[in-house]
């Protein structure tokens, strides 16, 4: 069987002047259908590069990604971004960021109304109806996070790829977020691919975390399957023994593996 | 701080909720009215007041220097003895070339209204162009930058030929004068869309048109409307030198007209509407920059 996602064998260079880095080399990655896959790694060894090569805003080197086994090279909505710095729309009210999306993607098949109950809905999803005529500029920044991930929710993508979705919030705001994600995933049963550095967020809500090693031509060192049935819950993860392995086996293999060289 | 963690676990959505709402940043801009007038007055009297009391120092000053007999300027007084038909009834028509003051800077205004639309709607479309495209820039920016240095007044004797009539040739010039800073302004602008809008425009797909509405002019507003109000002012400082070349009934003929009849008190009031004029248009533009982009700047 052929996975629902697949990185077949990605490799990634950047070329500068007349210099050329490798910053991913033969990544190889099948994702399932409903999967969430967390990707962690060291600062800078390429996680964003690979998270970008996926949603086809950057051009691979060699190698391919295929969906439902069709190749994708270009971006499109069937990929949707959560990007690290939630990049709303500043002019833009809240509703009309969701919308701006929305009347694209659905402006031929759903009818004005359809599209602004199906807007609604997805403010609702996230918790965000309360705020709907406010600009980002007057929002929090968990908060901003949440219509991010309403407007790429909206558009019903096959795969949702988050880059570091909460990783500029405080320890309380995340903690939110990551329940909503988990609660989101439970009645949606979307795919996604989160890019994280925080491993408590890893173990706690994917069900694979891919480990980078360090660039340049960074690659998957390991993957760890996470086997904590759903629905998850914080406090009674502390102290289970497969939590408790799995986070274990991911800072092993980030701080004494692969521990992470400062450039002087 | 343990219970709150607790409680969101465990709850479902509409729990949630409130809790986030603690989290929102409180919103400045709502002041109540009521608060707002006393301030809203005593702002009025701080920025009026002050200019008020410089400018009747300086007409004294003025009327002390050129008060005597056989002064080279008329003075204030003088200048209120010769011309105060211009001065309280701007909108006069007593014959085909004696009509108040306003009247002729309505025609100019006309002309550089033309003149100076254009300039933004083709500044803004070409600005974008050079903006967007590396090939557009490398080809056009160097042509541009050595045709915007080239004086308003340089280009009238070719317009004229080129039209053939001085009110085109009037407008013209104010399109090419005012054109630069808008179409510079705004390439830098669109050169400066941060990666992130263009990501969400290709993840959505948007096409060229889509693009252009949607996030290219908002994203530049800021620097779009720096170049219309650095263009309006030039547009003005243009118009008034073109038409005391070009004749008709704008205000700079009229000033040409006044000074080869040696009205000089006419034109000591035609100079006070230039300046009142150009004033109120850097003003308007300035007051709608910073209504369209209230939310861009506050990023
Ligand atoms: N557009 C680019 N051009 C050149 N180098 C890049 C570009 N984007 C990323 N890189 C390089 O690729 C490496 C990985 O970057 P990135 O994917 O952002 O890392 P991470 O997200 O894991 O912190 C870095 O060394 C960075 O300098
Ligand atoms: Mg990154």
């Amino acid at each position: 069987m052929t996975a629902y996602l697949k990185l077949d064998h990605i490799s990634k260079s950047f070329r500068r002047g007349s210099t050329e880095t490798e910053v991913l080399r033969d990544i190889n990655l099948g994702i399932d259908k409903g999967e969430i896959v967390s990707i962690i790694g060291h600062s800078g060894c390429g996680k964003s590069t690979l998270l970008n090569l996926i949603a086809g805003l950057t051009p691979v080197t060699s190698g391919g990604v295929l969906l439902e086994d069709r190749e994708v090279n270009a971006p499109g909505p069937e990929r949707a971004v959560v990007f690290q710095n939630h990049s709303l729309l500043p002019w833009l009210t809240v509703y009309d960021n969701v919308a701006l999306a929305v009347d694209k993607v659905f402006g031929d098949t759903k009818s004005r109304a359809e599209r602004r109950s199906w807007i609604m809905h997805n403010l609702d999803l996230v918790q965000m109806t309360h705020a709907r005529d406010k600009r980002p500029s007057e929002i929090s920044g968990g908060m901003k996070q949440r219509v991010g991930i309403a407007r790429a929710l909206a558009i019903e993508p096959k795969i949702l790829l988050l880059d570091e979705p909460f990783g500029a919030l405080d320890a309380l705001t995340r903690a939110h977020l990551q329940d909503s994600v988990m609660q989101i995933h439970a009645s949606l049963k979307n795919t996604m691919i989160m890019i994280t550095h925080d491993v408590d967020e890893a173990v706690l809500l994917s069900d694979r975390i891919v480990m980078m090693t360090n660039g340049p031509s960074a690659t998957i060192g390991e993957v760890l399957d996470v086997r904590l049935s759903r629905p998850r819950k914080r406090l009674d993860l502390v102290a289970d023994r497969a939590y408790i392995a799995a986070r274990e086996s991911v800072l092993k293999f980030l701080y004494e593996r692969h521990r992470f060289v400062e450039a002087a | 701080m343990t219970l709150a963690v607790v409680k969101t676990q465990e709850a479902a959505a509409p729990l949630a909720a409130p809790e986030a709402k603690v989290i929102a940043l409180p919103t400045s801009q709502k002041t109540s009215f009521a608060k707002m007038l006393p301030r809203y007055g005593r702002s009025l009297v701080s920025n009026v007041v002050p200019p008020l009391i410089t400018a009747a120092i300086l007409l004294l000053i003025w009327q002390i220097a050129f008060g005597r007999a056989g002064a080279t300027l008329p003075s204030p007084v003088q200048v209120w003895k010769d011309a105060s038909d211009l001065i309280v009834d701007p909108f006069f028509v007593t014959g085909p070339q004696d009509i108040g003051l306003g009247w002729r800077t309505l025609t100019s205004l006309q002309r550089v209204g033309i003149g100076f639309s254009l300039a933004a709607i083709v500044g803004v479309m070409v600005g974008a162009l050079v903006g967007q495209s590396v090939w557009a820039m490398r080809g056009l920016d160097p042509i541009f930058q050595i045709l915007r240095t080239v004086p308003p007044l340089a280009w009238l004797p070719i317009s004229l030929a080129a039209f053939r009539d001085s009110s085109p040739s009037a407008i013209f010039v104010i399109f090419i004068t005012s054109i630069w800073p808008i179409l510079i302004n705004t390439a830098v602008g669109v050169r400066n869309i941060p990666q992130d809008y263009r990501n969400v425009a290709q993840v959505l797909r948007l096409n060229t048109f889509e693009f252009f509405w949607k996030i290219m002019l908002p994203s530049a507003a800021p620097y779009i409307f720096t170049g219309l109000r650095i263009g309006i002012g030039l547009a003005w400082l243009a118009i008034v030198a073109a038409e005391m070349l070009t004749g008709g009934v704008g205000i700079g003929f009229f000033i040409w007209d006044a000074w080869n009849s040696s009205r000089l008190s006419d034109i000591v009031v035609a100079l006070f509407y230039i300046g009142f004029v150009g004033f109120v248009l850097d003003r308007i533009v300035g007051a709608i920059g910073s209504l369209v982009t209230r939310g861009t700047a506050a990023a």
